[in-house]
Parts: C-alpha cells; structure tokens; sequence
C-alpha cells in the first residue's frame, strides 16, 4: 500500500500513464497524511535509503533507484503538495533523456513544448536567432518546456508504479544523527514525532534545505544584488515557440526580459526588476498587469495565473557526500535561472547518485564509489555556476564598464559573427562530461570528437530487427558494452563471456553497419543496425571500436579492438574497485 | 588588401570576456575609459597593419552611429 494518495481517478490505483490520457490538475491535488507502522514501531524502523524532498530530484532519485536494480526507497516529504506555480519550466535534452530511462519521457515530451530556437533582440531590433540541436538524427529536442508540477506530476506517477517507492507527506525530517553504519533520522508528523533507521539519506530538499541546516552544513556562494518578476499568463498569441529575450527593450528600459511558452496556452514572463524594486509592490496585479500590457501591446486579452518576484545566488555546498547523507539538486547548488541549469542539474545528480547507491547497497561495489559522486558532481556544478555567473553578469552588468562593452557587443552583433559569439542571454544547459572522473579509463588510441571518456553518450537512430529504434533507448540502468562490426563480421565470441563473472550487469550491443546482414547473434547480444552511420560517426567508431558505457549512460573507456582483460580493468575501475 | 576576421576567433569567447569585464573590477569610470584606451593601442600596436585598424575603426564608429542612442 503506497502512503500517497490524491483524488479520482488516482486514488489506490496503479496505473500506466498513455499521452491521451487527460492529466489532472496536479496543482491542486493534495496528498493525504498517512498515518505508517513505522510510527508505532518500539525500534527505529530500517530503510536502505531514505530520499528527503518529493521535488523533480528527489522523486527522480527515487523512481531512478527502483529502477537500479530495484532498491527499496522510502520517498519523505514535509508538505502535501506538488509544485505551486510554473517554476522550473525548460528541460533540456539530457534531462528528457533521463526521464526516458526512467520511463516517463514520452509523456513529459507529448504534454510539453519542444523548442531549439532562442532570438536576442537589443532595443527595438532583433539581433540575432540561434539553434541549439542545429543536427538531426536524436530522439529529443534540444528542451521542451513543461510546467514544474507537470514534471513532478509525471514523475510522481511513475513513482507510484513501482512497488519499491514508499511516499510519506506531512513527514519532515527535524533530526538527524548519521553515523559510520547509517543514519537515524527524526520524522515530525501532524501526530508527532519518530524515527527512522537508513543505511543512506539522499537530500534533495531544496534551496533552504533543512537537512543541511540539521548537520551545521552550509552552501556558500555569491548573491547576486537583482530581482526578477516572473509572471505566467495565459492568452491565445500569435509568437512562435521560441526563446526570446530583450535587452534593454522599449516596453520596459534599461532591463532585460525573458518570454517563453509553456503548455495550455500559459507563457512565462521574466522581468529584470533593479535591486530597488519593492518585491510586495511588484507582486500586484496592477503593477504587473501593465508590465504585460506594454510587451503585448493593446488589445491582446490574458490572464494573470501566477506571479512570483525572486531574487538568486550562484552558491554550492562544499561537498555532496557527507558520510552516509548525499546532496543532490539545490540542497547541494544554486545557480541563477539563465541557462535552465539549476532542475536540469539536479536531475543529473540524482542519475549519477542512483547506480552507484545500488551497487554499494547490493553489496557489488565498495563504499568509495559514492566519493566519486562528488568528484563528478562538484566539477559539473562548478561548470553550471561559471556559466550561470557569466551570464547574469552579461545580462545585469554591475559596473558602466560593463554595460558600456556589452552595448557594443549587442550593436555589433547585427553584423558580425565574433559578436554573436559574446551575447550572453543565458547558456543554456548541456550536460557536464564528467573528464577527470577517476571512473574514467583514459584513452590509449587516438578518437576523434565529443564522445570522450566522461561525455553522455549521443543518441542516432537505429534498427533493432525489423523496427526504428534509437540507440539511447537500448541503453541505461546497467553498464553496456557497444562493439562495432564490420559488413562481414559476426559478433565475437569473447563479448559473451564478459557478461558473466563480475556479478554487475553488462548488456552487449553489437552495431552492424547499414544494410548488413550478419547471422544470428550468439545468445545475450542484441544486434542494432547503424541505419544511417551516425553512431558511427558521432561516436568516430571503426569496425572493432567498442565502448563501455554506465549506467546513466556516460562513457566510461573506449578501445579500438574488444579486449576482454581491458573491458575487465575498465568496469572495476569504474565500480570504485580498481 | 588584408580584411578584418569578425567572424568568431577566440576559442573560449566566454572566459575572454569576463576576463575584459575583470580588467575594470573597482575602477572609477575615468579609469575603466583610460584603461580601455591603454589597452585599444597594445591591440593596434600587436594587429600592426594600419588598414586592418582602420576598418576596424570604421565599423566601430558605424555601430555607434547607426544605433538610435
């Protein structure tokens, strides 16, 4: 029996979520407080992972979990509701990717609105558009955009097919003892308090999170001195689904603004306020409404759904791992909105935090496997803060210097491509690769492109027997070995006998090249077709290059020839054994 | 006659411009216009090919002309 519950139709059921079935308002749903045996139990009850925080992180760190081998996880979290107004609204690629793995991207994809293109206009002219998946031959698009309570609705939904998600509400974590075995938790509920026994706590309780409050944990970083009105609206408008962002505009000057469109008629309006600006005032109506009024123009009839006025910092925690309790999302950093880079991360710490926490539970990797979480994950948060900074101080200079050269920037872009370059609107989230992870084997033949040791495999279209497939979706949730066959070669023997003997998973893939037409594959590999060579070529592949690939998916050693004492080494170091 | 690149020709376009934005961190705006003109004539005098600089001069003075200040 799952803790949560909603309204009809949801109530006690499990079901399977097809895109042509209508979504309720997860706004408005309310997850009852249900009363656990675990409250009554005269010793702390024991969890093998306790995630703290029903967010898009925590609840993709569960639903990932399961997914992993099938961990047990009990899901807390302090409120009743999912998000409250739009928030977090572009997914990016990777971040579709994921959900795809973890088996709800079709419907955050069908419900969302994908888009790739981003224009920068400088006063009453545009400057320039640009394209983020300027190539074909990928599943997903460059991001989609999608309110935040669709996404953890969707992935709240598919928490709750999987019988190894337990969810509590109304359960706040208000004490915390780790130790070198596990951690003891105190639970407050509407009736009272109890405790919990976990091998392992996942914290992905937010910006303020209390978990990081109970240990004396701090995230530090720069504040940044602006604040921002988000308003969403609904309205039937003519603009495309684009990016498009202002600076310095005629409608609201000497500021920038962000306009976006989400799903059900709803655009999202950002607007750079000042340091100054009165945060109660400006979340009137009458103050917003003709901020509004003036970008659309007259006569375009919307309505004011949510308004929100922000403020951010660019901040991290010192580190993720803490013993046996992990930070993920923005418990552990904070980046500021431009460039989607703060949901999107998070959902990449959960997936980087979810197979190893299972190999380590299920007792086929030692517990140092998880210090690599932060050696991969504090990098990328680095890489998404530097970017985050950059941009903001692009789009908010805080000197006239600065202003000055980013006005020449914008006037010279109109005609010159070095300028296009240095517009700064907001670099918008790609996943890190993971370069100095000490999982990674490093290369000791010559490749050629992005797929290095550490990089997020790419996705290229596929044929698996008789049907398309895409070559992301025959991946993840255990190590993959990716073996390129020549026209006439059948796939080896030796690949078979690696899938054995370790005690982790390894799926074998054997890629034939277009049009071939080998025999049946010995038992445990699948044959995929490289339909149009773009495996090959993105992943700059001969006949004979094999890849092994994690179980979120990046690359963790590539060779020119299958060398089963190689692939060996390769998958013990990556399991923190080597 | 050699003709100005303007097309991208830094590789990390990102790092040299915060890097540019670095230069004038807690200088009044009197020494941000001395150092920036300090810093115009090092670049001329490394380009060193006087028509480069003045097309380069010129499509400056066009940016600056062309756009309703």
């Amino acid at each position: 029996m799952l803790g949560c519950r909603g309204p009809p139709p949801m109530r006690g059921m499990r079901r399977r979520w097809g895109p042509a079935m209508a979504d309720p308002d997860y706004q408005s749903l309310v997850f009852s407080y249900v009363r656990s045996p675990d409250q009554d139990a005269a010793t702390p009850a024991h969890h093998p992972v306790v995630v703290v925080g029903a967010g898009p992180v925590g609840l993709a760190a569960a639903v990932d979990l399961a997914h992993q081998g099938g961990v047990r996880v009990l899901l807390l979290d302090e409120d009743e509701r999912l998000s409250t107004g739009s928030r977090a609204i572009c997914f990016a690629k990777r971040t579709l990717e994921i959900f795809d793995r973890l088996g709800c991207g079709d419907r955050m994809v069908a419900k969302g609105v994908g888009w790739k293109t981003g224009k920068v206009f400088f006063r009453d002219a545009p400057v320039y558009a640009f394209d983020l998946l300027p190539e074909s031959g990928h599943e997903r698009p460059a991001f989609i955009n999608l309110q935040q309570y669709y996404v953890e609705g969707y992935l709240l939904d598919r928490a709750r097919e999987l019988p190894e998600i337990e969810i509590r509400w109304k359960n706040r974590v208000s004490g915390i003892a780790p130790d070198s075995d596990g951690v003891t938790l105190t639970v407050t509920t509407p009736e009272g308090d109890y405790r919990l026994r976990a091998d392992w706590v996942v914290a992905a309780d937010g910006t303020r999170s209390g978990v990081r409050a109970l240990m004396g944990l701090e995230s530090k970083g720069r504040v940044f001195r602006d604040r921002f009105l988000i308003a969403d609206v609904r309205m039937s408008a003519p603009f495309p689904a684009e990016r498009w962002f202002w600076f310095d505009p005629p409608f609201h000057p000497g500021q920038s603004v962000l306009l976006h469109r989400q799903p059900d008629d709803v655009w999202r309006i950002d607007f750079q306020l000042g340091w100054d600006a009165d945060p109660a005032e400006e979340r009137k109506p009458e103050r917003v409404i003709p901020r509004i009024r003036a970008l659309l123009g007259e006569g375009v009839d919307f309505s004011l759904l949510w308004v929100s006025v922000y403020t951010f910092a660019c901040q991290r925690m010192e580190r993720f791992r803490h013993g046996r309790v992990l930070f993920a999302g923005d418990a552990a950093h904070g980046v500021s909105p431009f460039g989607a880079r703060g949901a999107n991360s998070g959902i990449q710490d959960a997936e980087n935090l979810a197979w190893k926490l299972a190999l380590v539970l299920q007792g086929k990797a030692p517990e140092r496997l998880l210090d690599s979480y932060d050696a991969e994950r504090v990098p990328a948060a680095d890489e998404n803060i530097l970017n985050s900074t950059r941009s903001t101080d692009f789009i908010t200079p805080k000197s006239e210097a600065s202003r000055t050269f980013r006005d020449a920037v914008l006037r010279l872009a109109r005609d010159c491509a070095f300028a296009r370059r240095l517009v700064n609107s907001g670099r918008l989230s790609v996943p890190a690769t993971l370069r100095d992870s000490p999982l990674n084997t490093p290369d000791e033949e010559p490749f050629t492109g992005a797929m290095v040791p550490g990089a997020p495999i790419t996705d290229a279209p596929m044929r698996l027997g008789d049907r398309p497939c895409w070559f992301l979706r025959q991946t993840g949730n255990a190590f993959a070995l990716v073996h390129f066959m020549g026209a006439d070669d059948c796939p080896p023997e030796a690949m078979c006998s690696l899938a054995t003997g370790s005690g982790i998973p390894l799926r074998l893939l054997a890629i034939t090249p277009a049009g071939a037409r080998p025999p049946p594959a010995p038992r445990g590999i699948t044959l995929i077709e490289d339909t149009e060579g773009l495996l090959a070529a993105r992943l700059d592949a001969r006949p004979g290059t094999t890849y092994l690939l994690r179980p979120d998916q990046h690359v963790c050693a590539r060779w020119r020839h299958l060398d089963p004492p190689r692939v060996r080494a390769a998958m013990a170091r990556a399991t923190g054994h080597a | 006659m050699p003709t100005l690149n303007t097309e991208p020709n830094i590789a990390d376009a990102d790092a040299f411009y915060e890097a540019l934005i670095d230069m004038h961190r807690d200088l009044t705006p009197e020494q941000s216009a001395a150092a920036n003109a300090a810093l115009i004539l090092l670049l001329a005098n490394q380009i060193g090919d006087l028509d480069l600089l003045r097309q380069a001069m010129a499509k400056a003075r066009a940016s600056v002309a062309t756009a309703a200040d």
